[in-house]
C-alpha cells in the first residue's frame, strides 16, 4: 500500500490512498498478531484491535506520518529505505512504572531508535462527562476534581468559574483571594510531584523522596483547610466551602520559607548535573508551530519560547492583582521544560506571599441565598434557611440556560470546562478540555527519531496525568 | 490443600508465613488518585520500607502483593487480570480506595464496580483517596493475616 | 428562576457592534456563518458543515493559530434543528481572542468533515467524539475508538444511552416484607 507513495516535505500525504476502515484495521491486526509468537489468549484479552499500531507495510501513509511525528514539519533525520526489515513494534504499558499512569504506547523501534509512536489511551476512562450530567452544579466539583488528581483545585476552580459565569454571581474578594491562594499552592505541589517523578524516571530515584518531602507540607495545609489531602471539593460555585482555619498565616509562612530551600537543593542536585544535562538537553524538542497545531499549552509551550500564559493574557479569578513573572525557555527541550517549571514554582510562591499579606476580610462565599447554602447554625433558627438548605442539596440550584467555555492556566496547560445548561439544576453537557490529552497526542512528534531511553524523559517532561487524558 | 498435620510442616509453614509477611513486595498497579497516595505512603514521611515493602516491582513476576490503587475501567480490566495471573503464588491483593472496592462515586458504564469482580481481594481500604495511615493499616492487617495464616494461599 | 437572578447588568450583549477585526473578517468572508448570542459574552459563530474546512483554513490564516478543543453536544429533543452540535474552540495568540465554532450535525446520519487537514491536533478529539457520540468525521485518517475498548457497542454520551449504573444492592432490607 505504501511502496509507491512518497511523503512530501511538510504535511503532504497522498490523498489517493484511503486509510483502512476500523474493521479492516482489526482484521489486519489480528492477521499480524497471529503471525507473531504471542499466545492467542494474551493477544485476545488485551488486544485493542483497531486502536493498535499496524506494521509499516500495512499502515496508510497518513497514519505513518502521524505516528512518525511529521504531520506539521517533516524533520525526519533518517533515510526512508534503510529500515524496511529491521523494525520491531514494542508495547509499553499500560502497566508500566514510568508512564505516569495507565498510558499504553506502541513504539516502532529500529534498534534503539524510536521511529513511530502510537499512544493507546482510555485505560482510565471513567465516564466523568456522563456522570457530570447526573450530578447537580453543586456536586459538580466532586466529579471534576478527580480528573487531574495532582491539581484538584484547578479543576474545581474552572468548573466553579464556568457555573458562576452562567449564573452571573459576583464573589466577595476574600473568596477570590482564597481561591488564588489554594490554586497557586496546588501549582507548587503539582510541580513538586512532577520533579519527583521526572528525577525518578531519569534514574535519580532519591528525587522521588525529596519532591514528596516538600509536598507533604503543602498537603498538611490542604488537609487542615479542606479536610482532605487530595480531591478536596473545596472550591464550589459561589465561593469556597469553608473559611481558612485559624493559624493559616503561620502555616503559609512556613511553606514559603521551607519550600524554596528544597528547591535550592533540587537546583544543586539536578540543574548542572552532567548526567541530567546529557539526558535532557536537546531531547524531546517541540517547536512553537507544532505546539499550536496540537494545542499544547502551559510549560511546554513556554519552554518553546512562546509567551502565552492565561493568567496574564486572559486573567480570571483575581489573579491580575498579583505581581509575578512568567518564565520562558528557548529550545523547547526537556531541559527547558524543567527550568520553566522550577521557576514557575518560585513565582507561584511569590503570588502566595502576596495573597497571604493582602488577604481581605469578609465572606468566603457569596451571599446570594439561591446559590449558597445557609450557615449551619441558622438552619435551627429559620425555616427559610432550612428550606434553602434542603432545596440546594437535594434538587440543586437552577442555572440559566446558556453555554460557557471557561479556560484557566493549570499546571499542565490550558484547562477548559465547557458547560451547557438548559435551565435545570444539572448541566446538560459538561466537557473538559484537558491539557494532558493534547500532550499525549503530541508524543509522536516529541519521541520520534530519539532513543527509547529518551522516551521516558520525554513523557515525564510533558507531565501527563492520565485521569486528565481519559476522564 | 491439606497440609498433613505434623510438627515439622506446621513449623515450616509458620516460618514461611513469617518470611512472606516481613518482605512482601508490591507490584506497581497505581491507576489514578490513589496511586499518588500510595506513592506518598512509600515516600519519606510515611515510610513503607520499614515494614519490609522495600520496593515496588515493575514486573509482576517479582511481586507478591498487588495494590490496586484507583479506578478500574472496562478497558483496563483484562490487563488487570493478566497482571494478576502473571504474579507467582503466593500472592495477595489489596483493593485501595472506594473505586477499586466498589466502583466508588462513578456508578456508570465505564468502570468495573469493584475489582473483586476480576481478582480475589484480601483487604479493602475505604477512602477517596485513603490517606497513608489508612493504607498502612490495611497493609499491616494483611501482614498480620499472612503471618497468622488467615489469608491462605498455596 | 432567572427573574430572581438579574444578570443583565453583568453581561455584554452581542448587539455591541464592535466585533474584533479577525472575527469580523471571517463573518464577512462566509456569508452563511452566523454570529451566535452568547449568554456570557463570548465569541461564538455557527458555520454550516459544508463550509467547515474552508472556514477552519480561513480562521487559521486569519490569526487563529492554536487549536484548543473539539467536542460535541447532543441536544436530543431540546431544540428544533440538528441533533448534534460539534463545538470547536480556537485561540488567536496574536490578537488574544478565543473563538467557539458551532457546527450543526444531523441526528439520522451524523457526519461532519474532519479538520485534521488544517489543525493536526483535532485528530484525537475527533476520534473521541466518534467514540462517544457516533459522529463520523469524513477525511479523518484513522477513525477508531479511543476511550472505550475496541469491541464496545454504543455511544455512551448520547442522551438516549443510559448512564449504565448498577442498581444499589440491599437497599430495601430494612423494610419489613
Amino acid at each position: 500500500m505504501s511502496e509507491d507513495v512518497t511523503i512530501d516535505e511538510g504535511t503532504g500525504v497522498d490523498e489517493s490512498v484511503s486509510p483502512p476502515s476500523a474493521s479492516e484495521r482489526r482484521q489486519l491486526h489480528d492477521m499480524w498478531a497471529a503471525g507473531t509468537e504471542e499466545p492467542a489468549w494474551v493477544v485476545d484479552s488485551t488486544s485493542e484491535g483497531a486502536q493498535l499500531m499496524l506494521p509499516r507495510d500495512q499502515a496508510s501513509p497518513g497514519e505513518v506520518a502521524e505516528e512518525g511525528g511529521t504531520l506539521v514539519t517533516d524533520d525526519r533525520l533518517y533515510d526512508d529505505e534503510q529500515y524496511e526489515e529491521e523494525t520491531t513494534i514494542l508495547n509499553m504499558g499500560p502497566q508500566h512504572p514510568s508512564t505516569h499512569g495507565v498510558l499504553r504506547l506502541q513504539l516502532e523501534l529500529e534498534g534503539e531508535i524510536v521511529r513511530r509512536v502510537k499512544p493507546v489511551i482510555g485505560y482510565l476512562h471513567t465516564g466523568m462527562e456522563k456522570t457530570g450530567e447526573t450530578l447537580t452544579f453543586l456536586q459538580g466539583p466532586t466529579n471534576v476534581t478527580r480528573m487531574d488528581y495532582l491539581a484538584p483545585f484547578h479543576n474545581e476552580l474552572c468548573f466553579s468559574l464556568a457555573t458562576e459565569a452562567l449564573l452571573g454571581v459576583d464573589l466577595p474578594p476574600r473568596a477570590v483571594a482564597i481561591r488564588v491562594l489554594m490554586t497557586e499552592l496546588n501549582r507548587v505541589s503539582s510541580h513538586l510531584m512532577w520533579v519527583a517523578t521526572q528525577g525518578m524516571d531519569l534514574g535519580a530515584v532519591s528525587m522521588m523522596i525529596y519532591g514528596i518531602r516538600e509536598r507533604e507540607l503543602l498537603q498538611a495545609f490542604f488537609e487542615k483547610t479542606t479536610g482532605l489531602r487530595m480531591n478536596h471539593n473545596y472550591i464550589r460555585p459561589g465561593g469556597v466551602a469553608a473559611d481558612l482555619p485559624d493559624g493559616w498565616e503561620e502555616d503559609v509562612a512556613g511553606i514559603i520559607e521551607k519550600t524554596p530551600k528544597g528547591l535550592d537543593d533540587y537546583h544543586d542536585l539536578l540543574t548542572h548535573n552532567p548526567i541530567f544535562l546529557g539526558r535532557t538537553q536537546g531531547v524531546g524538542v517541540i517547536t512553537p508551530e507544532e505546539c499550536f497545531a496540537y494545542g499544547i499549552t502551559g510549560p511546554p509551550l513556554r519552554a518553546a519560547g512562546v509567551d502565552w500564559d492565561l493568567r496574564k493574557s486572559q486573567p480570571y479569578s483575581g489573579i491580575e492583582e498579583y505581581d509575578f513573572d512568567v518564565p520562558l525557555g528557548e529550545n523547547g527541550d526537556v531541559y527547558d521544560r524543567y527550568l520553566v517549571r522550577m521557576e514557575e514554582m518560585r513565582q507561584s510562591l511569590r503570588i502566595v506571599a502576596q495573597v497571604a499579606e493582602s488577604m481581605p476580610a469578609g465572606d468566603y462565599r457569596t451571599e446570594d441565598l439561591k446559590v449558597t447554602p445557609p450557615p449551619r447554625k441558622r438552619i435551627d433558627e429559620s425555616m427559610e434557611a432550612l428550606i434553602h438548605h434542603f432545596k440546594i442539596f437535594t434538587e440543586g440550584f437552577k442555572v440559566p440556560a446558556g453555554e460557557h467555555y471557561q479556560a484557566i492556566e493549570g499546571p499542565r496547560g490550558e484547562l477548559g470546562h465547557y458547560v451547557v445548561s438548559v435551565g435545570e439544576a444539572k448541566p446538560w453537557r459538561l466537557h473538559c478540555r484537558t491539557p494532558s490529552f493534547a500532550a499525549v497526542q503530541a508524543l509522536p512528534v516529541l519521541m520520534a527519531d530519539q532513543l527509547i531511553a529518551d522516551s521516558v524523559a520525554i513523557i515525564a517532561s510533558m507531565d501527563p496525568v492520565l485521569g486528565d487524558v481519559d476522564r | 490443600m491439606a497440609d498433613p498435620p505434623g510438627f515439622l510442616t506446621t513449623t515450616i509453614n509458620g516460618i514461611a508465613n513469617w518470611a512472606r509477611h516481613q518482605s512482601s513486595w508490591g507490584a506497581t498497579f497505581g491507576l489514578a488518585c490513589c496511586a499518588i497516595e500510595m506513592m506518598q505512603t512509600g515516600a519519606a514521611h510515611n515510610d513503607l520500607a520499614r515494614f519490609g515493602m522495600e520496593v515496588f516491582r515493575a514486573s509482576p513476576r517479582q511481586a507478591d502483593l498487588m495494590i490496586v490503587a484507583g479506578r478500574v475501567s472496562q478497558k483496563m480490566a483484562p490487563v488487570l487480570r493478566q497482571v494478576y495471573d502473571q504474579m507467582p503464588e503466593p500472592k495477595w491483593v489489596i483493593s485501595m480506595g472506594a473505586c477499586a472496592s466498589t466502583g466508588g462515586m462513578f456508578n456508570n458504564y465505564a468502570l468495573v464496580q469493584g475489582v473483586d469482580q476480576i481478582v480475589p481481594v484480601d483487604v479493602y481500604v475505604p477512602g477517596c483517596p485513603p490517606g497513608p495511615q489508612s493504607l498502612m493499616h490495611a497493609i499491616l492487617t494483611l501482614h498480620e493475616g499472612i503471618k497468622s495464616g488467615e489469608f491462605v494461599r498455596v | 428562576m432567572t427573574d430572581e437572578l438579574d444578570v443583565s447588568e453583568h453581561l455584554p450583549t452581542t448587539e455591541d457592534p464592535v466585533l474584533p477585526p479577525p472575527l469580523a473578517a471571517l463573518a464577512e468572508a462566509f456569508a452563511d456563518a452566523t454570529i451566535e448570542d452568547s449568554a456570557t459574552g463570548q465569541h461564538v459563530i455557527r458555520v454550516p458543515a459544508a463550509h467547515l474546512v474552508e472556514f477552519a483554513q480561513a480562521a487559521r490564516d486569519g490569526g487563529f493559530e492554536m487549536f484548543v478543543d473539539l467536542t460535541a453536544v447532543d441536544y436530543y429533543r431540546q431544540r428544533p434543528g440538528p441533533r448534534f452540535d460539534v463545538v470547536i474552540v480556537l485561540v488567536s495568540l496574536r490578537h488574544n481572542l478565543r473563538l467557539r465554532v458551532l457546527v450543526g450535525v444531523d441526528g439520522d446520519v451524523p457526519a461532519a468533515p474532519s479538520i485534521t487537514g488544517v489543525y493536526m491536533g483535532a485528530n484525537f478529539y475527533e476520534r473521541e467524539v466518534f467514540d462517544l457520540f457516533g459522529i463520523d468525521f469524513t477525511g479523518h485518517p484513522d477513525l477508531t475508538r479511543i476511550m472505550l475498548p475496541d469491541d464496545w457497542e454504543g455511544h455512551p454520551l448520547r442522551k438516549d444511552h443510559p448512564v449504565g449504573s448498577v442498581p444499589i444492592q440491599f437497599r430495601d432490607t430494612h423494610k419489613v416484607q
